[in-house]
């Protein structure tokens, strides 16, 4: 394992440090709790915009508290749920009577601890916490029989759009409506080149050959559904976008926010390639861009692979998309 | 310490135990989870029952169903992922069972049921999804059985931890419906089910313990 770390069991503590150190101007940092606040919460009147997730996805989720989206951001162990203190603590925190939302990545773990701190929040404070499940990966089937689909790039989109309209001021049911409508708009579907190291695990999370890829992957380096020869970007680009325009389905006169995501260890160059097939692909099935984001936002480490997303919009969310935005992660308009 | 029930000190000494064992296997069950999962497991279940070991060396408790529930609170805040909710709920339930409770086989055989209960509220499984449940299932009614026929507290805890074995080992051929395991379809077939894995262990402690 090589990696700019100290100890494997200091990583996400230490990280959190940095954050600290590096945007005191929008941030501070419960060193304690493992939470990221955005730093004038809370703020009266406004609904409070909570994520989490496991460490291992930056910018996700700390990367984006501040203006025009997140109020907490509560960081697990790398790859790991976190607990429901640390939840319990951010949603009170950041409640002024107007209500919390809490915006949860749909994995087991996430989902039962999230669960367990929006009922003991109610049981204490009696805080009116409403949750939203992202669950857009195609990758996955959808059934009774499943976890269900996994939570991946539509977050990143869902937590920018929910933000803006938590800032004009809407009603936490206004607030959980809209991150719902965002939800069921959006799809993803991502591929990997390259496994990724957990710090505590020493090693590959999985092996991947040199001419193979791995289709379908999730963003906690679990392998994929299908392992396939390695292809060219043309390809590749026709395999995560067609399971993604069949399954909502999107179609000829649909305007979309196009979502190029990198996991970690590709480039911007290669990011952009794939921008390049994707946007030719959506222009000969007649579909419009109307914005497009492209650039690492939900990683896996340092995994190599890229995911698409495709996110369903009209006048509204795109006004919405345009409001500004001032994070360390994303930034504009601010 | 010295005014400890014998009662307190044996569920004590399991919790130790089961902290050292899981330390032990921490690797193993990372391995195990690394091939279906997210490379995790062993991490959190040592640093959640290393945090139950610093728990019970600073706290004193007069009965077991106080140190389970302390153990159970401790687990949720420390574990993580969907083994913290798990678990946690397990000695929570475990121990409000066993709350002015005697402590015969039959009780302790209740409380684990109702612990289990805890966990499938929580989790949803059924028998066969290739979770921690296809190891309690068996357990449980290994546990009822060996009591049921005059069984003591150690002949029934054998019994269940021999159970929760082969429950364990059960996994290995079944395709995942629960958990981060299940959205690699029929490619978790042919691994072990960590979580199934670490109940083992902990049964196979309390068998030693316990009795």
């Amino acid at each position: 394992m090589k990696k700019l770390i100290n100890d494997p069991a200091d990583v996400v503590s230490e990280a959190l440090l940095g954050m600290a150190a590096a945007h005191p101007d929008r941030l501070r940092v419960d060193h304690e709790n493992r939470i990221v606040y955005r730093k004038e919460a809370p703020r009266p009147g406004k609904v409070g915009l909570i994520s989490g997730g496991g460490s291992g996805h930056e910018p996700l989720h700390g990367g984006f508290v501040g203006l025009g989206m997140l109020d907490a951001a509560c960081a697990g162990e790398v790859f790991t749920s976190p607990v429901p203190d640390q939840m319990m603590a951010a949603t009170k925190a950041v409640d002024t009577g107007a209500g919390v939302l809490h915006i949860v990545k749909n994995y087991t773990g996430d989902v039962m601890n999230f669960e367990m701190a929006a009922e003991l929040a109610a049981a204490d404070t009696g805080t009116e916490v409403l949750s939203v499940v992202t669950n857009d990966d195609v990758a996955v089937q959808d059934s009774l029989y499943t976890a269900g689909r996994r939570g991946v790039g539509v977050t990143v989109l869902l937590e920018k759009i929910v933000g803006a309209a938590a800032e004009e001021g809407r009603s936490l049911q206004e607030v959980a409506d809209l991150a719902r409508k965002v939800n069921d708009n959006g799809r993803s579907m991502g591929m990997a080149l390259t496994s990724c190291t957990v710090p505590a695990a020493g090693k590959p999370t999985f092996d991947l050959a040199e001419t193979e890829m791995e289709l379908g992957i999730g963003i906690h380096g679990e392998p994929g559904r299908r392992r396939l020869p390695l292809a060219p970007a043309r390809e590749i680009a026709s395999l995560l976008v067609d399971p993604v325009l069949s399954d909502l389905p999107y179609g000829q006169g649909d305007s979309v926010i196009a979502f190029v995501n990198g996991l970690g260890g590709t480039p911007l160059l290669e990011l952009y390639l794939m921008y390049n097939e994707v946007a030719q692909l959506l222009d000969r099935a007649g579909i419009t861009v109307a914005r497009s984001l492209v650039g690492n936002y939900i990683t896996s480490l340092e995994m190599a692979g890229c995911s698409v997303t495709l996110l369903k919009v009209d006048d509204e969310l795109v006004r919405l998309w345009d409001a500004p935005v001032n994070t360390p992660g994303l930034r504009w308009g601010a | 310490m010295s005014n400890m029930s014998k009662e307190v000190e044996s569920f004590t000494d399991w919790l130790r135990d089961s902290a050292q064992v899981l330390h032990d296997n921490a690797a193993y069950l990372t391995e195990l989870d690394s091939a279906i999962g997210d490379a995790d497991h062993g991490a959190n279940m040592d640093r959640g029952f290393g945090a139950v070991v610093a728990v019970l060396d600073e706290t004193s408790f007069d009965t077991v169903d106080e140190l389970l529930k302390k153990a159970g609170m401790t687990l949720v805040s420390k574990v993580g992922g969907a083994s913290g909710p798990l678990y946690g709920t397990f000695f929570l339930r475990f121990g409000t069972a066993l709350a002015g409770v005697k402590l015969t086989p039959a009780a302790i055989g209740e409380g684990l049921r109702a612990g289990v209960g805890g966990i499938l509220a929580r989790g949803k499984a059924e028998i066969g999804d290739k979770t921690m449940y296809d190891a309690w299932g068996p357990a449980l009614d290994a546990y009822d059985t060996a009591v049921a026929g005059g069984g003591d507290l150690a002949a029934a805890l054998t019994a269940a931890a021999e159970a929760s074995a082969k429950g364990r080992d059960a996994t290995v051929p079944l395709e995942a419906r629960k958990g981060r395991a299940s959205y690699l379809g029929e490619r978790s077939v042919g691994h072990q089910d960590p979580g199934a894995t670490s109940t083992t262990l902990l049964l196979e402690s309390a068998a030693r313990t316990l009795a």
